[in-house]
């Protein structure tokens, strides 16, 4: 059984299909790469498995479990968590208070206070934000702004976590910084990815497998070797010129 | 020293100040004459109404222009029930009342964000006065109510109480990990929801809890009124009034919408009876745009700023 599994997943708005007919599964501990060019669909299926958006058609399990039309709160109880393109951090709040909403709230066992606490502590930490504890969230650079998102998405103890271009807008330290933090998420935590990432040099280096969307179609699937050799996909996202594997 | 300092202004803001208020409120209509006996009913109403509005609006940003809804209706609850049980079941059946209809509107409306809300809320206090209005004139006959009347002392030291218990709610609410939640909501809505917040519960439930008080308070007020039909119950001006008074005074914390309830109903009292009477309403929409304008934080945002500032300038000349 596939920890998550979507069937013929259909979205559509007016008369554009966003997402079509599209297939996918995602197995414990695998990290597997989303891409494509921009429209193709991706945080569309992203706001599809969280439940942002239901699907016209299809279907979406999580253990086993049918999750389609869910509420977003449900499926981050259930384990999956997310961030967001562009950064939707609580502006105002205290980056431990950003992440203390995430143990709070995202969890199925309600934790005390003073756990909830002591966990968003330990994940600031976990993503090297313990200076700006106490400094309101809106302060903090984007990359701090990304590295709180993500913190706040761990505080729900999720098992699958959805990174939505993560690295767009870092520089090459941050990206590499953020690639480490990834590998250690699975490493430590045990976590499943799935990440959209438009930087092929992450995207090839971590993740097990990929997929290609293109105008809302699954167009290729596979191990990065075989997605930068798939003709497909050099055709329509990487360019016939392009090295992408060492950019 | 700076251990010291911290605790006596954490004492005095949490505790000192508010029992030492709490304890001349309460001896005031003993000590007062009795004009400003009842000022300080208008104050107590109005700093709940504030509170109350700022408990939902003031955190999640949802601007709720229906408070004179929930107002008339505990006004409605005074008319319908006052003679037949003792005063605090008719404010518990007022608060109810608004509670639960706060409950469905919410229920049908919280999905609208900003000004759409804000609208819909506003058309729920004209709906009701229309709808009362037509039924009074055509199905029942007799347009309005008479309404049991209470003593001033009566009528002050239930508001007191409604207002000590709307500002311990909002307090405590404020501080409870529900009360992050509504900052959460007030932030950013999308992410809040995918953090594991019940977005639509926590705000149902926040707005009803809201009105509850704004209902208790109409109930109240009734006793002063003596006749009261659907224009005067539902009084556009009581939705307008909670909501600007908590913007003037600075939503940010519970300080700013009691400060402004107290210094609007000052401001109004003053010019409604002074010699600029027929300028009241000129001059109270300059004092507003000004701090629209002007003030973003409200009163409360600018005494801080200006306290930093203060601060900031002591500060320079030992650094430098």
């Amino acid at each position: 059984m596939h920890l998550l599994q979507g069937e013929k997943v259909t979205m559509s708005f007016g008369g554009l299909t966003a997402v079509s007919e599209v297939d996918f599964y995602v197995d414990e501990k695998e990290i597997l790469g989303l891409i494509g060019p921009n429209g193709a669909g991706k945080t569309t299926l992203f706001n599809l498995i969280s439940a942002s958006l239901k699907p016209k058609s299809g279907k979406i399990t999580y253990e086993g479990k049918n999750i389609t039309g869910m509420n977003p709160y449900q499926i981050c109880r259930l384990g999956i968590a997310r961030t967001f393109q562009t950064v939707k951090t609580f502006g105002s709040m205290t980056a431990i208070d950003n992440v203390r909403v995430g143990a709070l709230f995202g969890q199925p066992e309600k934790p005390s206070s003073a756990q909830a606490t002591k966990d968003a502590i330990e994940l600031l930490e976990f993503v090297g934000l313990s200076k700006n504890t106490y400094s309101p969230a809106r302060d903090l650079t984007l990359a701090n702004q990304k590295r709180l998102e993500v913190a706040r998405a761990l505080a729900t103890k999720p098992k699958l976590l959805l990174l939505d271009e993560l690295m767009a807008g870092l520089n090459q330290t941050e990206v590499a910084e953020a690639m480490d933090d990834i590998r250690q998420m699975r490493a430590e935590k045990g976590i499943t990815i799935i990440m959209i990432e438009h930087v092929m040099k992450a995207i090839m280096n971590v993740c097990g497998r990929i997929i290609v969307l293109n105008y809302g179609k699954k167009i290729a699937e596979g191990t990065p070797q075989e997605i930068i050799n798939s003709p497909t996909v050099i055709e329509v996202y990487l360019g016939e010129q392009s090295n992408a594997g060492s950019k | 020293m700076n251990l010291k300092e911290i605790n006596w202004k954490k004492y005095s803001l949490t505790g000192g100040i508010p029992l030492l208020i709490v304890i001349f409120l309460g001896i005031w209509p003993y000590i007062g004459p009795t004009y400003y006996v009842t000022l300080f009913t208008y104050f107590l109403l109005y700093v709940t109404m504030a509170i109350a509005w700022t408990i939902f609006s003031g955190t999640t940003g949802y601007i709720s222009l229906a408070s004179a809804a929930f107002y008339g209706l505990g006004i409605y609850a005074a008319a319908l029930f006052g003679e037949k049980m003792p005063l605090i079941f008719v404010i518990f059946i007022g608060g109810a009342a608004s509670f639960v209809l706060a409950f469905i509107v919410g229920s049908i409306t919280l999905r609208l964000r900003g000004i759409y809300f804000a609208m819909f809320t506003f058309g729920l206090v004209v709906l009701f006065k229309e709808v009362l209005l037509y039924w009074e004139i055509t199905v029942k006959n007799i347009r309005g109510y008479f309404v049991v009347i209470e003593t001033n002392n009566t009528i002050y030291y239930y508001l007191f109480g409604i207002c000590v218990v709307t500002v311990i709610i909002a307090y405590l609410l404020k501080r409870s990990k529900y009360g992050l939640a509504l900052q959460g909501i007030g932030e950013n809505e999308e992410a809040a929801a995918h953090t594991g917040i019940n977005v639509t519960m926590v705000k149902i439930l926040t707005f009803a809890l809201s009105s509850f008080f704004m209902g208790a308070c109409g109930v109240v007020m009734a006793t002063k009124m003596t006749y009261i039909d659907p224009q005067i119950a539902f009084n556009p001006l009581m939705s307008f009034n909670p909501a600007l008074m908590s913007i003037f005074g600075g939503i940010g914390n519970l300080y700013g919408p009691a400060v402004g309830a107290v210094l609007f109903t000052y401001i109004q009292e003053k010019l409604m009876t002074g010699s600029l009477k027929n300028y009241y309403m000129l001059i109270f929409g300059a004092i507003l745009v000004a701090t629209i304008l002007f003030l973003p934080n409200g009163l409360m945002g600018l005494i801080q700023n200006v306290w930093k500032r203060i601060k900031g300038v002591k500060r320079a000349p030992t650094t430098g």
